[in-house]
């Protein structure tokens, strides 16, 4: 595995950045002039959570060639997983103090927990499900699509459908899912305060940590011989199939992975933001995590995370100077990225190996016009 | 023993006494008995007096007052009476002030009056000379099944020649035999055949209450109330085939334009669902230019609109073809993600311009409304948007197969390098069919319009649908757009009563992703070479 110079720089900006802010907050006195306030802790904690789903998204998009757009699905389950621990951490401190239901459940009337409730009280039965649950649904899905060769755009379309049918699903009441407001109104994590500053700081530090483990291990799988295999699909999966791999479990496991790879990201994105509401499910939000892939740099892995913390930033400073310039400016770069950056920014730097790029990009073309 | 006879005896004349404290029915409305009010505007209905139409209107209105000496008058609108017997005006004294009963006390009514009104009113209607009247008093008096007017709907039948108001009339008539204590078995019978023919819900509830009667009769009312049921139950399926061809034919006009982008041209045009919300605010612009400037035509504002609409919409397909798509040809996704980000810029483009929220749109008077066949209930905005959605693919698969453009259109789809050889300028038919599926997608907005919320967001809610709806039906064929609209609205309707809207909506989703892995081409695939590219 070659992490390259980008992926070390990547790496220590993350790493680096994200202790540099946690020790600031927490040993300089609020009224220093390298003080960072909480807010913004929790802000970047929130940016590198959208970078592990930026992360999954490029893992199989830019190396397998599936376009996803429903992998906001996957996150918001982890998140889910993550909320539902921390809304049984709660207990006798909520608004109605009953020690057995989470408020909106006592709201809607009802008598005992749902069973797909049990559990939830343990950190590590929630931490296994939020990693499971992806997984499932993904597995699932990819088994079936994967093995019918349900490809490029179908595939996309029923992706998006699978994601709305899921934010259809957890806005009914009925679900067991807190319905429309979602599960908020934390109070501890593992018996720490969600709200303190201390814990926000360890929570951005380990959001960065689990970033870096999760660049590290697609970093390792796409430079790996089922790496080259799954690139070799995503150019011509037919061609591929022909010399005798099955392209069909190549993919499912990469697919798998980045579910949970995503998973991971929502269940880290929860106690830094403190609610989980199924707009999270939105197809919306599943495309725009595309556009950080794409403006970053589409199948570089660390264009992902530099595209995701860049449009992110943007959108907190555009949404806060200029709110109704958000959406032509998030709209134009769209436009601007796939018509003039395909390679995204980080194409920008890598100037030095055009060679390399023109070399590549005539064959995979000339692979295409032959089989098609 | 006898004198316990004698007693009830004796009661019972004294009740039956009370009860008809009179035969002038003006005195039981003078009452203030709401039980001898009821009977009173019964009998009054049944009495002949020429005045008992203007009396029970002034009682609906409440215009009917009564004086200490029970003297009826009715009081106008201006404050003065007349007397409600002969007509004649009458002075009223003040209400003394320590006693207010001595001043006209209104005659008060509840539920049981306002049925024996209606009834009343329907049976002296029954004569009325406007068959409508006539027709509508028939279901008052049906309503109301008070045995007391079979002599008058009797009479009624006897001269009636309009046939269908006749058959109101009959199966007013049964209702009231069947509700009646007197009527014979044969009678009973006969009522009872007619509520069956009749076979609706208010038949159901009478023939329901005597199906528990012993002998032939409950025996056929009960037979009766199951083949209702039996009738209801298909007449309820046909309200949700109904339902669902309507719902149908909204996701086939949203779906019809991408049919020709995406199924043809095999763009995603994520930005389609905002050609449909820009069509629907050409239609907004159209009304208001047309409420300032020619209000004389106004009530055609959508027959305006539409081809507005198509103009304007393909006009922008245009120039979005040959200033985006054009340079993503070959690149699907890339193709995906630059519509999506045109349509957050047209989205915030209207909402800059019209603000973010809701714009009235008027549904002209002639869609308004709604008619009864059988047991269904059609709107008819729902049935102009059916029409017009025939209508619309009609053209459509006209276009493409009989005119030049359709022609040129197919050549570039099977082989573009093979049509360019013959001398067609496939960049312009490129960027035509996109301009014609824009247009297309805006035609549609002007009938959205009529229905949905006409606001910048209206486009995002029919995207993900209209993908599904072309998927579904199969890519590049308008008839399986069609089949797959109509099935995915009729499917989505049967469920609905099942499963809960959103349920139900989840069931299809689900549903259509198995589809599709089963038919990754959709239900009526195009076969051949150009497949598999």
């Amino acid at each position: 595995m070659k992490l390259g110079m980008s992926g070390y720089i990547a790496i220590l900006c993350v790493l680096g950045g994200a202790i540099l802010l946690a020790l600031l907050n927490q040993l300089t006195p609020a009224s220093s002039a390298v003080h960072v306030p909480t807010y913004v802790m929790a802000l970047v904690g929130k940016y590198l959570c959208f970078a592990m789903l930026a992360l999954a998204v490029d893992l199989v998009w830019g190396f397998a060639g599936i376009l996803s757009l429903g992998h906001a699905a996957f996150f918001a389950l982890g998140g889910y997983a993550m909320g539902m621990y921390l809304m049984r951490q709660i207990g006798t401190r909520g608004v109605y103090g009953n020690p057995n239901l989470p408020d909106f459940m006592v709201f809607l009337g009802w008598k005992e927990l749902p069973w797909y409730w049990y559990g939830f009280s343990w950190f590590g039965f929630a931490m296994l499900m939020a990693i499971l649950v992806p997984a499932i649904l993904a597995g699932v899905f990819g088994w079936l699509a994967f093995r019918s060769r349900v490809t490029g755009v179908y595939l996309s379309i029923i992706t998006q459908a699978l994601t709305y049918a899921l934010l259809l699903a957890f806005f009914r009441n009925d679900m067991g899912f807190g319905g429309n407001n979602g599960l908020t109104d934390f109070k501890d994590i593992l018996g720490f305060n969600v709200q303190a500053d201390s814990t926000r700081a360890a929570l951005l530090v380990i959001s960065a940590l689990f970033l870096c483990g999760a660049f590290l291990v697609a970093r390792f799988v796409v430079d790996s011989r089922f790496g080259k295999i799954l690139i070799a699909v995503r150019d011509t999966e037919s061609r591929t199939r022909f010399l005798g791999y099955r392209p069909e479990t190549y993919k499912l496991v990469v697919w798998v992975l980045s579910a949970v790879m995503a998973g991971i990201g929502g269940a880290l994105y929860v106690p830094q933001v403190g609610i989980i509401n199924p707009s999270e499910f939105a197809p919306g939000n599943s495309i725009e995590a595309v556009i950080w892939v794409a403006v970053g740099g589409r199948g570089t892995l660390v264009g992902a995370i530099l595209g995701a913390l860049l449009v992110n930033f943007g959108k907190t400073w555009f949404t806060g100077a200029f709110p109704e310039v958000w959406l032509y400016a998030l709209g134009a770069m769209f436009i601007f990225v796939t018509l003039f950056l395909p390679r995204g920014v980080m194409g920008l730097f890598q100037r030095r190996s055009k060679r390399e790029i023109e070399e590549e990009m005539p064959a995979a073309a000339a692979a295409h016009e032959v089989t098609g | 023993m006898v004198r316990f006879v004698f007693l009830i005896f004796f009661s019972l004349v004294m009740f039956g006494a009370i009860a008809r404290a009179d035969d002038d029915p003006l005195a039981g409305l003078a009452s203030g008995n709401y039980d001898q009010v009821a009977q009173a505007v019964t009998d009054l209905s049944q009495s002949g007096n020429p005045r008992a139409a203007t009396i029970i209107t002034a009682l609906q209105n409440s215009q009917l007052y009564y004086l200490p000496d029970k003297t009826l008058v009715i009081k106008a609108a201006d404050g003065s009476y007349t007397n409600a017997a002969t007509g004649e005006a009458v002075t009223v004294p003040p209400a003394d002030d320590d006693d207010p009963d001595s001043g006209p006390q209104q005659v008060r009514l509840n539920n049981n009056v306002r049925i024996a009104m209606d009834a009343a009113m329907g049976s002296l209607q029954l004569m009325d000379p406007d068959p409508a009247t006539r027709l509508s008093a028939a279901g008052a008096v049906f309503t109301a099944h008070n045995p007391a007017v079979i002599s008058v709907l009797d009479k009624a039948i006897a001269k009636e020649t309009n046939a269908s108001v006749k058959t109101a009339m009959e199966q007013a008539r049964a209702a009231a035999v069947l509700s009646s204590d007197g009527a014979t078995e044969d009678d009973k019978l006969a009522a009872i055949a007619t509520l069956r023919a009749r076979g609706d819900q208010d038949s159901r509830g009478l023939l329901q209450g005597v199906a528990n009667q012993p002998g032939k009769v409950g025996a056929a009312a009960t037979a009766a109330v199951t083949s209702i049921d039996h009738i209801l139950q298909l007449w309820s399926i046909a309200q949700s085939v109904y339902y669902g061809i309507s719902l149908g034919s909204v996701l086939l006009l949203a779906a019809a334009g991408l049919a020709i982008t995406f199924g043809v041209m095999g763009v995603i045009n994520m930005a389609h669902g905002e050609m449909v919300m820009l069509g629907a605010y050409v239609t907004f612009v159209v009304q208001q230019f047309m409420r300032a400037y020619l209000p004389g035509i106004y009530g055609a504002n959508l027959i305006i609109a539409v081809p507005l609409a198509f103009l304007f919409t393909g006009f922008v397909g245009v120039v979005i073809e040959r200033s985006l798509i054009r340079w993503l040809y070959g690149r699907p996704l890339e193709t995906l993600l630059a519509t999506w980000g045109l349509s957050l810029v047209l989205q915030q483009a209207v909402r800059s311009i019209f603000g973010p929220n809701n714009r009235d749109v008027d549904t002209p008077a002639w869609m308004s409304g709604a008619t009864q066949l059988g047991g269904l209930t059609l709107t008819w905005n729902r049935m102009y948007i059916i029409l017009f959605a025939i209508i619309v693919v009609a053209a459509l698969m006209a276009a493409l197969r009989f005119t030049s453009l359709g022609l040129r259109m197919r050549a570039v789809t099977q082989n573009r390098r093979m049509a360019a050889a013959m001398g067609i300028r496939t960049p312009w038919i490129d960027a035509l069919t996109f301009g014609l599926g824009s247009g297309v997608a805006g035609m549609a907005g002007v009938a959205l319009s009529q229905i949905d919320n006409v606001s910048p967001n209206l486009g995002q809610g029919y995207i993900i649908d209209s993908f599904m709806v072309v998927v579904f039906g199969g890519v590049g064929n308008l008839w399986g757009t069609t089949v797959g609209a109509l099935t995915l609205g009729i499917v989505n309707k049967f469920l609905e009563p099942i499963a809960g809207a959103v349920l139900g909506k989840i069931v299809v989703l689900v549903l259509l992703i198995l589809f599709v892995q089963r038919n990754p081409r959709g239900m009526f695939p195009l076969k051949g070479r150009a497949v598999e590219t």
